[in-house]
């Protein structure tokens, strides 16, 4: 494992959002503490309700927590985003149905006010990255939902920002293409250094991806079992029937189970 | 063209429709000549005599069309007023009318259109707008557009506005309504995590506009185009009864002033084909754009 020596990227302290509905207050997030070190390959696992989107919203600064503090390399979620320290990986790919591939992954840089020979020399680039090389004209509709996927994630790294957090990016493919994805995203995470925050509610997923898995629990949500996996980074898809991987699996299951219990 | 099939059969239903009632409706006034003549009618003069009338209370459908092209091309090239003989188009034809309500219709919508957007845009952008301007729009349209079209001519012509710009400004009360609802549904198309993935961009809010909400608008656009500029011809022809200087509306009018059943039809039929065709147009265009945008396959 790499060492987390340096100061953390992520770094959460007592972290409470909470919203006020017309059924009172519901506890998005309670005395959640954390901190993620560069390189990380961070899952947030738990049943839906348990926070782990809120919690990848109010580090994008999305949401605004109640009350604790956390900063994003060491600024506050607000100046990290402007000074564009993360990719976003939404749910949906997202893409600009008027947009071709190359156009969408070019749109941030666009934003980011790039130029176009930039523009187009870093869309190569991070399409190469994706294997979408060869797809730069087509269109969105054109594409299957697992590639729409891979070029959103191509958009997010386009800009060159150190964090990506991914959002259940695979949650609506299938388990075959899933798998595949996941291998790329193992790959791109060893080849860009990133450190990558990666919500899901697959356990073999976050086992897979993981070297810090974060066990979350709902109604408040929290966390409640943080688990450094010994796995090597180096993975191939066959480790996920070695006991090591089924001994972790077990204890995100035990975790997953005890959150709920005391629920 | 698997379409024209359908298409033909319910417009030769709908001609022979027509040409079933056009006995009966003009049948009195043939017999009443007769007994006044004192002559009698077969059933086959009479029924080829309702369909000659010069005044007839139904016209057949080859009258109007005649009629349509007796006031067009018979006009223009033949006329002692036409284009051929002098230069100018002659004010006796639908040609030089048809032209007068284009022109007011195409500016009408170019400003209701105009309006239309800007409006959506502050109603989609500002909060007091969002909350005040819609009802009134709505209201505006709830007032008929016959009671409104003299006041508006007399209030222009008061501060000395006539002559196109009084009609188009009518034909623009009618086109903005449909490009505001459109627009307004059209920029707020983009969902949540479109906007967010902006912000995640930190994206202005002109940009988060030019790259997100307006081309997601574009089809509602189109959709509130098409309707609007048929909106705005028939406020341009209701605009021009009250003027009267010309256009479709004023032939319809004079048409009839006089009985001219024959106008009154081919006017109808000219303000039909040029609402069909300006529609037609705004497809076109939206088709092009849509396609180029990747938007329509």
């Amino acid at each position: 494992m790499r060492d987390t020596v340096d100061a953390p990227v992520i770094q959460a302290q007592d972290l409470c959002l909470t919203f006020t509905t017309n059924d009172g207050p519901v506890h998005a997030l309670k005395d959640v503490t954390l901190s993620i070190g560069k390189g990380d390959f961070v899952s947030f696992i738990g049943p839906s309700g348990c926070g782990k989107t809120t919690l990848l919203r109010v580090i994008a600064d999305l949401e605004q927590p109640t009350a604790g503090t956390i900063t994003v390399n060491g600024m506050t979620p607000d100046a990290a985003r402007k000074a564009r320290a993360y990719g976003y990986v939404f749910q949906a790919a997202g893409l600009y149905p008027w947009r071709t591939i190359e156009g969408n992954v070019t749109l941030p840089l666009e934003i980011m006010g790039y130029s176009r020979e930039e523009r187009q020399r870093r869309a190569a680039r991070v399409l190469e990255l994706v294997e979408l090389k060869g797809f730069e004209r087509k269109f969105p509709w054109q594409l299957s939902g697992g590639m729409q996927q891979r070029a959103s994630i191509a958009r997010a790294l386009a800009f060159d920002a150190d964090i990506l957090l991914m959002d259940e990016p695979f949650g609506a493919l299938d388990e075959i293409v899933r798998d595949r994805l996941n291998e790329e995203v193992l790959k791109l995470w060893a080849r860009t250094e990133k450190t990558i925050c990666f919500v899901t509610h697959s356990i073999p997923e976050a086992v897979y991806l993981s070297t810090k898995i974060v066990v979350m629990s709902p109604r408040p949500g929290r966390i409640t079992d943080i688990i450094d996996s010994p796995l090597p980074r180096e993975r191939p898809l066959d480790i996920r029937d070695s006991p090591e991987f089924i001994d972790i699996a077990h204890r995100v299951r035990e975790g997953l189970r005890a959150g709920h219990i005391d629920a | 063209m698997k379409s024209v099939l359908p298409v033909l059969t319910v417009t030769l239903t709908l001609i022979a429709l027509w040409y079933a009632a056009v006995v009966p409706m003009n049948a009195q006034w043939e017999r009443d000549q007769a007994t006044r003549g004192g002559y009698t009618l077969t059933n086959a003069e009479l029924i080829s005599r309702t369909m000659t009338q010069s005044r007839p209370r139904l016209p057949a459908p080859h009258q109007v069309v005649g009629e349509l092209w007796a006031s067009t091309w018979v006009e223009e090239r033949h006329g002692r007023r036409g284009w051929w003989n002098t230069g100018s188009l002659s004010n006796r034809s639908l040609v030089y009318h048809g032209w007068v309500t284009l022109s007011a219709t195409f500016l009408g919508f170019v400003i209701g259109t105009g309006l239309g957007v800007a409006l959506a845009v502050g109603i989609v952008y500002n909060r007091a707008m969002d909350a005040s301007v819609m009802p009134w729009a709505i209201a505006s349209q709830t007032i008929p557009i016959i009671a409104l079209a003299p006041m508006i001519i007399v209030v222009l012509n008061s501060v000395g506005i006539s002559g196109l710009l009084p009609k188009a400004v009518i034909a623009a009360y009618l086109s903005f309504f449909p490009v505001v609802v459109g627009m307004v549904k059209g920029l707020r198309a983009p969902d949540a995590m479109q906007l967010d993935q902006m912000k995640t961009w930190n994206a202005s809010g002109v940009q988060g506009f030019l790259k997100l909400r307006l081309p997601s608008s574009m089809p509602y656009f189109f959709a509130s185009m098409k309707i609007g500029i048929a909106a705005a011809l028939v406020g341009t022809i209701v605009g021009e009864l009250p003027v009267q200087q010309g256009g479709l509306g004023v032939r319809l009018l004079s048409g009839s002033y006089f009985g001219q059943t024959l106008q009154i039809w081919a006017a109808l039929f000219a303000a039909a084909i040029l609402a069909a065709t300006l529609v037609g147009v705004v497809g076109l265009i939206q088709r092009v754009t849509l396609r180029r945008m990747g938007l329509a396959p």
